[in-house]
C-alpha cells in the first residue's frame, strides 16, 4: 500500500519548507465544508499549506437503502435510486428498471431503448456540466459556470416535461415509460442539442487553454493506471488515467452498440485530463442523442412500453372498467408479481463510473438482498492517501473533480 | 480475441487447485463459484495474476446473510477482467455469529472500504485489514445492521404487519 501512495505523491512537486512549523495543525475540512459540496468530513494534519495526512469519515446521510430494499417491492426502490448521485437520477433510475429487466426478462422495444438512451444521455450532460462548472468556481472562475447551468436547468426542463420532476425524478418504469415523449418534450430535445454546443465551445474556450486554470489544474493528484485499478476506479476518472473502461462500450446495454461513440481517455490521470474528459464525454453523449432522435424517427410511433401486462401497470380508464386491468393493477401495486428466484449483477455507466447493482431474488415481492456498487464511494476512497503531501488547495480541486456526491458516497 | 468461455476459466482454476471447483450457477453468463476461506486469498491471487484470466479489476465485495443455512454468512467477491471482458463471482460461506475472513486489501487497496462497509452491515471480521471499522454508521453502534433478525424499523409498529396486507 505505502508503495502506491509514494507513486501518487511522487508526481507532486517537492517543497523545501524553509519554515517548519512546531506542531501540525488539524483542520476539519468538512461536514459542512463549501468546498465538499456535500456532507463528508476529512480531518486533515497540516503543515502550514500542505497536507500531511488525512482521515475521510463519511456516512453523515447515510439512509439505510439496502435494508429498506429488503422491505419494498421491486417498483418501490426506484425511488431509492433517485437519491444516490441525486445529480443524474435518471441513470440510477433506468439502471435500476434494467436490473429488474433482466431478473424478469423483458425485451423492450426498440423506441423505448432509443428513448431511454435520450434520458440517460442528458442527465450525463447535466452531472458533468455540474462537475465541471464547479471545477472552473473552485478554480476561481464564475463566468463559465453560470451559462453551463443556465443549459442544465434546461434539461431539467425537458425532464419536467417527461415525468414531472426535475431533481428526484423517478423517471420511467419497469418495461419503459410512465407515458410517452410529448411534442414539446422532443421539440426541446432538438432545441437543447442546437443551443448546447455553442455554450459548451465557449466554455471550453474559457478554460481548456486558460493559462490560470492549467496551472492551476495540470499536474494535480496525477494518478497512474494501475494505482487506479488497483483501488477499483471507474468512470470519467480512470479513463483519465487513459484506461478506456466504459461500460457502454465494453458490455452495452439498452441498444448502445447501435451508437457510433467515441470513449475518450486522458493521459496523465491528472485534474486536467478529468476536466478534458468530461468535456469530451459531453460532445459524445450530444453526438449519440442526436443519434438517438434519428432513431426514433424511424420507429413506430406511440410505443413508449413493453407488452407485459404482469409488470407494466394498466391505463387508468381500462382499471377502472376492465376486470382484468384491475387485477393486474391491484397486483403490481402491492408487489405481488412473480418474480424468479434468481441472482444477478447489472452495470449501467453512471456518470461518476460503473453503478452496479447485485440483486437476489428468493422468489418474493422484495429482493432477498439488493447492493449497490456505487461509484463514488468507491473512488473516493484513494482521497485521503492521496492528499497526503499535496497543497490543501489542490486537495480542494482534487475533491472537486472526483465528482464525490454524498448520496451515492453513502446510500 | 475470443472470449473466455466458463468452462476454460474453470478448467484453469481447477488446473491450479486440484479439480476443486463446480459452477454453482451460471445464470445471464455470470460464472459463479464457491470457494473456503482457507483458499479464498489464494484462488483470488491466482485469478488477479494469471496470465490468461487477468481477473486484475475488482469490482464489489459484499456479503449476503442466509439465517436459515447452517453457514449463515456469504462473502462475495465481484472480479472482471477488464482485458477479456468477463466478470466472475466467489462466494465464500462462513459460519457463526462472529465470522471472519481473510482481507483482500493485500491484493487491492480498493478492497479496503468495500471490507469495512461489509464489516459495518454484517459483522464479519476481515483478519488483517489495515482499519477494519464502521465506516456508514455510528461507532458506537452495536449492532449489524444488515443481519436478517435486525428489524427495519419499530417492530412493536402494527400497521406495516404483513397479514394487513394478505401476505
Amino acid at each position: 500500500m505505502s508503495e502506491s501512495i509514494s507513486k501518487i505523491t511522487s508526481n507532486k512537486p517537492v517543497f523545501v519548507d524553509n519554515d517548519p512549523q512546531e506542531e501540525l495543525f488539524t483542520l476539519n475540512l468538512g461536514p459542512t465544508h463549501p468546498a465538499t459540496h456535500g456532507v463528508f468530513q476529512n480531518v486533515l494534519q497540516v503543515d502550514g499549506e500542505r497536507i500531511v495526512s488525512g482521515v475521510s469519515t463519511i456516512g453523515y446521510i447515510h439512509r439505510a437503502f439496502e435494508k429498506i430494499s429488503e422491505h419494498r417491492a421491486y417498483y418501490q426502490i426506484t425511488t431509492l435510486t433517485d437519491r444516490l448521485n441525486y445529480c443524474s437520477s435518471p441513470i440510477n433510475n433506468m439502471g435500476w428498471h434494467m436490473t429488474v429487466e433482466k431478473l424478469l426478462d423483458i425485451e423492450l422495444p426498440k423506441r423505448v431503448q432509443y428513448m431511454r438512451v435520450i434520458i440517460m444521455e442528458l442527465s450525463r450532460i447535466a452531472d458533468h456540466i455540474i462537475c465541471n462548472g464547479i471545477l472552473g468556481v473552485d478554480t476561481g472562475t464564475f463566468a463559465g459556470f453560470i451559462p453551463m447551468m443556465v443549459k442544465r436547468e434546461f434539461i431539467y426542463e425537458i425532464f419536467e416535461e417527461i415525468c414531472g420532476a426535475r431533481l428526484t425524478t423517478n423517471i420511467g418504469r419497469i418495461g419503459g415509460f410512465e407515458r410517452d415523449f410529448n411534442e414539446t418534450a422532443f421539440s426541446k430535445i432538438k432545441q437543447f442539442v442546437k443551443e448546447f454546443p455553442a455554450v459548451l465551445k465557449e466554455f471550453e474556450a474559457l478554460l481548456e487553454r486558460n493559462r490560470i486554470f492549467i496551472e492551476r489544474t495540470a499536474g494535480v493528484a496525477a494518478v497512474d493506471p494501475e494505482t487506479a485499478l488497483n483501488y477499483s476506479w471507474s468512470g470519467p476518472i480512470l479513463r483519465a488515467t487513459g484506461v478506456d473502461y466504459d461500460v457502454r462500450a465494453n458490455e452495452p446495454y439498452s441498444s448502445y452498440e447501435e451508437f457510433d461513440f467515441e470513449v475518450p481517455v486522458g493521459t496523465n490521470g491528472d485534474v486536467y485530463d478529468r476536466f478534458l474528459v468530461r468535456n469530451s464525454e459531453m460532445w459524445q453523449s450530444l453526438r449519440m442523442i442526436e443519434q438517438a432522435l434519428a432513431k426514433i424517427e424511424k420507429e413506430p410511433k406511440g410505443i413508449f412500453h413493453a407488452d407485459v401486462p404482469d409488470f407494466y401497470l394498466p391505463p387508468k380508464e381500462q382499471v377502472y372498467n376492465n376486470m382484468e386491468a384491475l387485477i393486474y393493477h391491484f397486483k403490481i401495486v402491492m408487489g405481488e408479481i412473480d418474480a424468479p428466484k434468481k441472482e444477478l449483477y447489472h452495470c449501467v455507466e453512471g456518470a461518476n463510473g460503473e453503478l452496479g447493482f447485485y440483486l437476489i431474488s428468493d422468489g418474493g415481492r422484495s429482493p432477498y438482498r439488493l447492493h449497490f456498487r456505487r461509484p463514488s464511494f468507491i473512488n473516493y476512497q484513494m482521497y485521503a492517501p492521496m492528499s497526503s503531501g499535496m497543497l490543501l488547495s489542490d486537495a480542494i480541486i482534487n475533491m472537486s473533480s472526483l465528482n464525490v456526491i454524498a448520496g451515492e458516497l453513502d446510500a | 480475441m475470443a472470449k473466455l468461455s466458463n468452462e476454460s476459466i474453470i478448467a484453469r482454476l481447477n488446473s491450479r487447485f486440484e479439480g476443486r471447483f463446480n459452477p454453482l450457477e451460471e445464470s445471464y453468463g455470470l460464472l459463479t463459484l464457491e470457494t473456503g476461506k482457507e483458499d479464498i486469498l489464494d484462488v483470488l491471487e491466482f485469478l488477479k495474476t494469471n496470465g490468461e484470466l487477468q481477473f486484475g479489476y475488482l469490482t464489489d465485495i459484499t456479503a449476503v446473510h442466509y439465517p436459515h443455512l447452517p453457514k449463515e454468512f456469504a462473502v462475495v467477491y465481484h472480479l472482471h477482467s477488464l482485458v477479456n471482458g468477463v466478470r466472475i463471482r466467489i462466494k465464500v460461506f462462513l459460519e457463526g455469529s462472529y465470522p471472519a475472513i481473510p482481507t483482500a486489501t493485500v491484493l487491492w487497496n480498493g478492497a479496503n472500504w468495500m471490507e469495512r462497509e461489509t464489516y459495518d452491515f454484517f459483522g464479519i471480521q476481515f483478519v488483517g485489514h489495515p482499519d477494519l471499522r464502521r465506516i456508514l454508521n455510528v461507532d458506537d453502534m452495536e449492532v449489524f445492521p444488515m443481519r436478517k433478525e435486525y428489524p427495519l424499523e419499530d417492530p412493536n409498529r402494527m400497521d406495516k404487519k404483513d397479514y394487513f396486507f394478505g401476505r
